[in-house]
């Protein structure tokens, strides 16, 4: 009768539940979905980067064959603009400069994909050619595609309300206090870098299906969403005026977000404001090149930073200048990624005393620029990580030792930054350490006289890093400009048989909650991960919920479920008190057994429960019959993983060629749940950090025309791109959750590239090379290979 | 309008399709097996590989009408009749080579081609190649290697069940 | 894409005349290069001629001295060809380095060859090797038959129905990629032929073109290093987002060097 059933509870690797239907192709993504009668929307873009609209004639695309109906702007008057979710005040104590973007163009169109009207068939292919004979009569203005050019007197301006294209000037921290460390500094280094603007890509298009049940006046929308209540929110309040209880939001299988599918986008509003106009469900689906114009950008920023230290290379003082690039319109996160998940970012890992950081955010004429994969954490590790490798060599201290000198001690959590975070638990020297063990750090010099035995450059690189994600506490952010909350919300709903459904406002689109979350249940109330369902995705089912995005998931959203089972538990306990005829304070609660204290007396949790749902033996004057619990759960603060990357690279001088020969990760998440799950987004992490590093770029023209407009020129990282990544982790709990979980999914993103690029400029180091841009793709590298001259004598 | 006649997982359909269909559009809209994905538009991505007279192709890059009198494998078709999946799948889920799930219908597609044309078996790097027309954002392929590398030994008959992944 | 009517002749005479018929009729082997085009609406065909169903377009056979490849050929059967390995490695080579796996399923040389796409790999072999290109009218040889970007010695209604490839004494192919396509970003075929040294460079300039001081310095000396010290002219080459002219003319020279270190 002892039957070893594998563990399956927290620190287990436990193989994914989803994978069964994605396996076998029984995934359903909103693509899939087809509802009866439904039509098919393909939107009409702007080919131009800025023009005003003269005349839309949409005549001849009505006639056309298969064609429903044909919209633009003009029949979406009283629509509500697309809300943005955050408002920065400038220096001055000014808001943000907030233009209306409207759902179809109104009169104007600010960039190269903005969308000008829809037509609505019975196929796509018949939409399509409909599309080609709407006639739009634009007036071409000029534009503005660079940061540069939208802030030269005289540009062109993108936006009434935005005077000289700027959105807005903001700061944090002490000027005076900051420029006086300088001023005492026996040394300063500074230098300028840009961040490149990169295109999020997840693998699967975006789409939005709308559908109206004119019997019940609901409207439903199936969309490719990270987080299907906040669009519920978004579109129904701010956009199309539909009371919450008549809209329904799903969103159902998604294939990877990576922030890009936080948003909320004009093509759901369209497609469910049409739907209740023509009484037919209608589906758009995004082709990729269309996706390059549509989805928001990431990144894009444009730095100069110094740094003041110590005849010793301790860091006196940290100053930073950013423009960010915001696109044509602000997306619904975009204004607090360079400033509250940027410049609170930029102490990192050490114990700078001063920081200042000014931020412009700016308008140009290109898509939208919003999180992606980090959100201004990379930005921030970016900067920090080049200027304290740049520092090293400038001072002539060991790039390790010299970040050693600076580290937070070990004893000095909860520690107060500069910028506003108080990081609450960290080891930094200690996953160092692992990281250079791991990654045999002290044997690479004979590594680097091997590969040039075969005429290749090698190069070794770290970042030390961390990141504040788990976001976030509501009131903090609320003070900060947020118009939202950023709680969580976990429902515990036990079946009178003792399965167990949970209820969660996460959304999992790879990382694989479904089965993480079940395994929460099973670690704590003992029911197996077999019979714990965990539901998700669909409005009309979980209470409320802000989503998936800032690795939050299992910092707010397994807190809250765990802050749920509390509930459950506290509950149960009073009916197995009332069964076991002892007192509450007798009975104990152990993975799904309420035992009475120093007896064998004991029920099981499906006991308890079937007691709670035919409640016959039972407290029912002190007790509702049921069993099911929710809570809302709100952070205390964000959390902070961090940790150690390293890569070895290796540069074809012919060609210029940089390969990532091998990449060690060692990250602290905090406590880990699925060991298996947390390596594969710290993979996925560094795949994206490696493809900002050394091939991604998003191109625009000066005239504001994509040039990296599909992936025949944006280069996607593919499998003979990349490594074998080496994980570890190293945990230190985070004090300030139930579960002290920090935190993995953008981990891997964050603390790889300024890696690369340092083991890049390591590389070509006989080549005098400061510093070399993201992406150092062959043509760059050979650039510098091609001008320099190996500076060693041979 | 044109009619193609094909065999899809074993099974015979003739269905009527424009000149201009594409294989993918004929298996998703009119034969409802949407396992197989569209990820991008510039035969790129490989989210919509398929088995088509036993060679791996993208099913976006196709017509409908090319196709006819072909015996099409989808990823429907793969797992046998009572449910047993087939080692490749199988050594995905063990080796965790998915997390969205988007790109692993045409990446199990063309893993199983490279393997089934590589019986003396293949290297990291051999494997690395095979998949440069399948694109995954989420993995970073590591995962996706291991799993393929796994899932050769029991299609080249070293093992008989897929090895457990290392923990 | 545009509809349009699809039809499968089981003949070079039919396909011959439904492409005579219309001049907005197009023909499809691989479909490779033809239907992605097709699908971002760049051409609007009347009518589509699939070739697969000829079988004297398909097949590899060796014929004295030369290969003859049908155009129907798809790159992977070329590429594990028993008679184009044994007789020109590097032309197996190459087509087992087109696009990738799937594209090599589908892909066709005739498809490739006639449309002439600057970056495709298949032109640096046909012009290196001195090959001749048979049509159903005529026979054109390797050096009439590239006349610019995307533009071939084919006329309107001509179909490539075979290529012959002399077998060369050596050669070698070599090339850098696109980091994002996939395609050629310069490439240098050479080869020793009965006709002399060749060496065809792919990729950098907006058609295939010959190399003729690589040529010259390798007929005298064939050795990498002969061809190491020639500055192709950036005058005229590709320059875009993933490289300036100057950058492909240096690759011209190394991936010449490497092509002629493959090919022994």
């Amino acid at each position: 009768m002892n039957v070893v059933v594998p563990f399956e509870g927290i620190g287990a690797s436990v193989r994914r539940k989803e994978d069964l239907r994605f396996l076998s192709g029984r995934g359903q993504y909103t693509d899939d979905i087809v509802r009866p009668g439904q039509t098919a929307a393909y939107i009409l873009r702007s080919p131009h980067a800025h023009a005003t609209i003269r005349a839309i004639d949409t005549a001849a695309a009505k006639a056309m064959p298969g064609v429903v109906a044909v919209f633009t702007g003009a029949d979406m008057a009283g629509i509500g603009g697309l809300p943005c979710g955050w408002q920065i005040h400038s220096k001055d104590g000014s808001p943000m400069a907030e233009p209306k973007h409207p759902v179809l163009a109104e009169g104007k169109v600010r960039h190269v994909g903005d969308p000008v009207a829809v037509v609505i068939a019975e196929t796509r292919a018949q939409a399509k050619d409909a599309a080609e004979a709407i006639q739009v009569d634009y007036a071409v203005l000029p534009s503005a595609a660079t940061m540069e050019a939208a802030l030269a007197p005289g540009a062109p301006l993108i936006h009434e309300g935005a005077p000289g294209n700027l959105c807005y000037d903001w700061h944090i921290g002490d000027k005076a206090a900051n420029d006086a460390a300088f001023a005492r500094a026996a040394k300063v280094v500074s230098f300028e870098t840009t961040n490149n603007r990169l295109v999020p890509n997840a693998m699967e298009p975006r789409a939005a299906l709308g559908d109206y049940d004119p019997t019940t006046g609901e409207y439903t929308l199936w969309t490719t969403s990270q987080n299907p209540h906040v669009i519920r929110l978004l579109m129904g309040a701010f956009v199309l005026q539909i009371p919450e209880a008549k809209l329904r939001v799903v969103a159902p299988d998604v294939g990877g977000g990576f922030g890009s599918k936080i948003y909320h986008y004009a093509e759901e509003a369209i497609v469910t404001w049409a739907a209740g106009k023509i009484g037919r469900p209608v589906k758009w689906t995004a082709e990729r090149t269309e996706s390059f114009q549509s989805d928001a950008h990431g990144r894009d920023h444009v730095t100069k930073a110094e740094l003041a230290l110590d005849a010793d290379g301790r860091f006196l003082a940290l100053r930073v200048s950013t423009k960010a690039n915001m696109g044509a319109y602000l997306s619904t996160f975009a204004p607090c990624v360079p400033t509250y998940l940027y410049a609170t970012l930029l102490a990192g890992v050490y114990t700078t005393p001063t920081i200042y950081a000014e931020v412009k955010a700016v308008f140009t004429n290109t898509v939208p620029v919003d999180a992606y994969r980090g959100a201004g954490r990379p930005e921030a590790t970016y900067l920090l990580e080049r200027l304290v490798d740049i520092a090293a060599a400038e001072t002539g201290i060991d790039r390790i030792e010299i970040r050693r000198r600076n580290f937070i001690p070990t004893d000095a959590f909860p520690y107060q930054t500069p910028v506003a975070l108080q990081y609450d638990s960290g080891n930094y020297h200690a996953t160092l350490d692992e990281a250079l063990k791991a990654a045999d750090w002290a044997g690479f010099e004979a590594r680097r006289a091997e590969a040039a035995k075969r005429g290749k450059l090698r190069g070794i690189g770290c970042s030390t890093y961390l990141e504040a994600c788990g976001i976030a506490p509501s009131a903090v952010v609320g003070s900060l400009g947020a118009r939202a909350g950023l709680y969580e919300v976990g429902t515990i709903r036990v079946h009178p048989t003792g399965s167990v459904t949970v209820l969660t406002g996460a959304h999992s689109h790879g990382q694989g909650h479904e089965t993480t979350f079940a395994q929460l249940v099973a670690d704590r109330l003992g029911v197996p991960v077999a019979q714990v369902d965990v539901v998700h995705g669909d409005t009309a089912k979980v209470p409320f919920g802000m989503g998936t995005y800032g690795s939050r998931s299992l910092a707010v959203g397994g807190s809250a479920m765990f802050k749920a089972m509390d509930k459950v538990i506290a509950k149960g306990k009073k009916i197995a008190a009332h069964l076991m005829e002892a007192s509450v304070e007798d009975i104990e609660f152990d993975r799904g057994t309420f035992r009475v204290a120093g007896t064998d007396k004991a029920k099981s949790l499906a006991e308890i429960a079937l007691a709670a749902y035919v409640p016959h033996n039972y407290p029912i004057e002190e007790l509702e019959p049921g069993l099911e619990e929710t809570a809302f759960y709100d952070p205390k603060n964000f959390t902070y993983p961090g940790g150690c990357h390293v890569a070895e690279v290796e540069i074809d001088p012919e060609t210029g060629r940089a390969t990532v020969v091998t990449f060690t990760a060692v990250d602290d998440v905090g406590r880990v749940i699925n060991p298996m799950i947390v390596e594969g987004q710290v993979q996925g992490g560094v795949a994206q950090g490696i493809g900002q590093a050394l091939l991604e770029q998003a191109v625009y023209d000066e005239n504001g025309q994509l040039l990296s407009a599909s992936m025949m020129d944006y280069t996607m990282p593919r499998a003979d791109d990349l490594p074998l990544v080496g994980v570890a982790t190293h945990t230190t709990l985070c004090t300030h959750n139930p579960l002290g979980v920090k935190g993995c999914g953008e981990v891997g993103a964050i603390g790889s590239p300024p890696a690369v690029m340092n083991a890049v400029v390591d590389a070509l180091r006989d080549y005098g090379v400061r510093h070399i841009e993201m992406p150092a793709t062959p043509a760059k590298i050979w650039g510098i290979i091609n001008a320099g001259r190996p500076m060693a004598a041979e | 309008m044109p009619q193609v006649t094909l065999t899809v997982n074993g099974k015979a359909h003739t269905v009527e399709v424009e000149g201009r269909t594409l294989l993918v559009e004929l298996l998703r809209e009119k034969l409802r097996l949407t396992g197989t994905h569209v990820g991008c538009d510039t035969s790129q991505c490989g989210a919509c590989v398929v088995h088509v007279n036993g060679d791996s192709v993208k099913s976006c890059t196709m017509l409908a009408l090319q196709a006819d009198g072909a015996q099409v494998t989808t990823i429907e078709g793969l797992a046998k009749p009572d449910g047993t999946l087939h080692p490749m799948q199988e050594a995905f889920r063990e080796y965790h080579a998915l997390q969205c799930g988007f790109c692993t219908p045409g990446m199990v597609m063309s893993a199983i081609d490279l393997v089934q044309k590589h019986p003396q078996g293949l290297s990291e790097k051999e494997i690395r190649e095979g998949l440069e027309g399948n694109l995954c954002r989420c993995t970073g392929y590591h995962n996706i290697v291991k799993a393929i590398a796994a899932a050769a030994d029991v299609m080249h008959g070293k093992r008989t069940e897929v090895a457990r992944a290392a923990e | 894409m545009y509809d349009f009517a699809y039809h499968k002749p089981t003949s070079v005479a039919d396909a011959v005349k439904i492409l005579a018929a219309d001049p907005d009729a197009r023909p499809i082997s691989g479909g490779q290069t033809l239907l992605p085009a097709l699908k971002h609406r760049l051409n609007k065909p009347s009518v589509v001629v699939d070739l697969s169903g000829i079988a004297e377009l398909r097949g590899i056979r060796r014929e004295g001295d030369r290969i003859i490849i049908g155009a129907m050929t798809r790159h992977a059967e070329v590429a594990n060809s028993a008679e184009v390995k044994a007789a020109i490695p590097a032309l197996a080579k190459l087509a087992g380095s087109i696009g990738d796996v799937q594209v090599r399923n589908r892909g066709t040389i005739g498809g490739s060859v006639s449309n002439n796409d600057p970056a495709a790999d298949y032109p640096s072999a046909v012009l290196a090797l001195d090959a001749t290109i048979v049509t159903d009218k005529r026979r054109i040889a390797a050096d009439d038959f590239f006349l610019g970007m995307f533009t071939t010695a084919l006329e309107p209604g001509e179909l490539l129905m075979a290529i012959e490839f002399p077998i060369p004494e050596k050669a070698g192919y070599a090339k850098m990629k696109n980091p994002a396509s996939r395609y050629v970003m310069a490439g240098a075929f050479v080869a020793k032929t009965k006709s002399g040294v060749r060496v065809a460079i792919n990729g950098a300039g907006p058609c295939v073109f010959r190399q003729s001081m690589m040529e010259q310095a390798l007929s005298a000396n064939w050795s990498p290093d002969a061809v190491a010290g020639i500055k192709q002219d950036p005058e005229g080459l590709n320059g875009d987002i993933h490289g300036s002219a100057e950058y492909r003319a240096h690759l011209v020279t190394v991936m010449a060097k490497r092509a002629v270190a493959d090919a022994g």
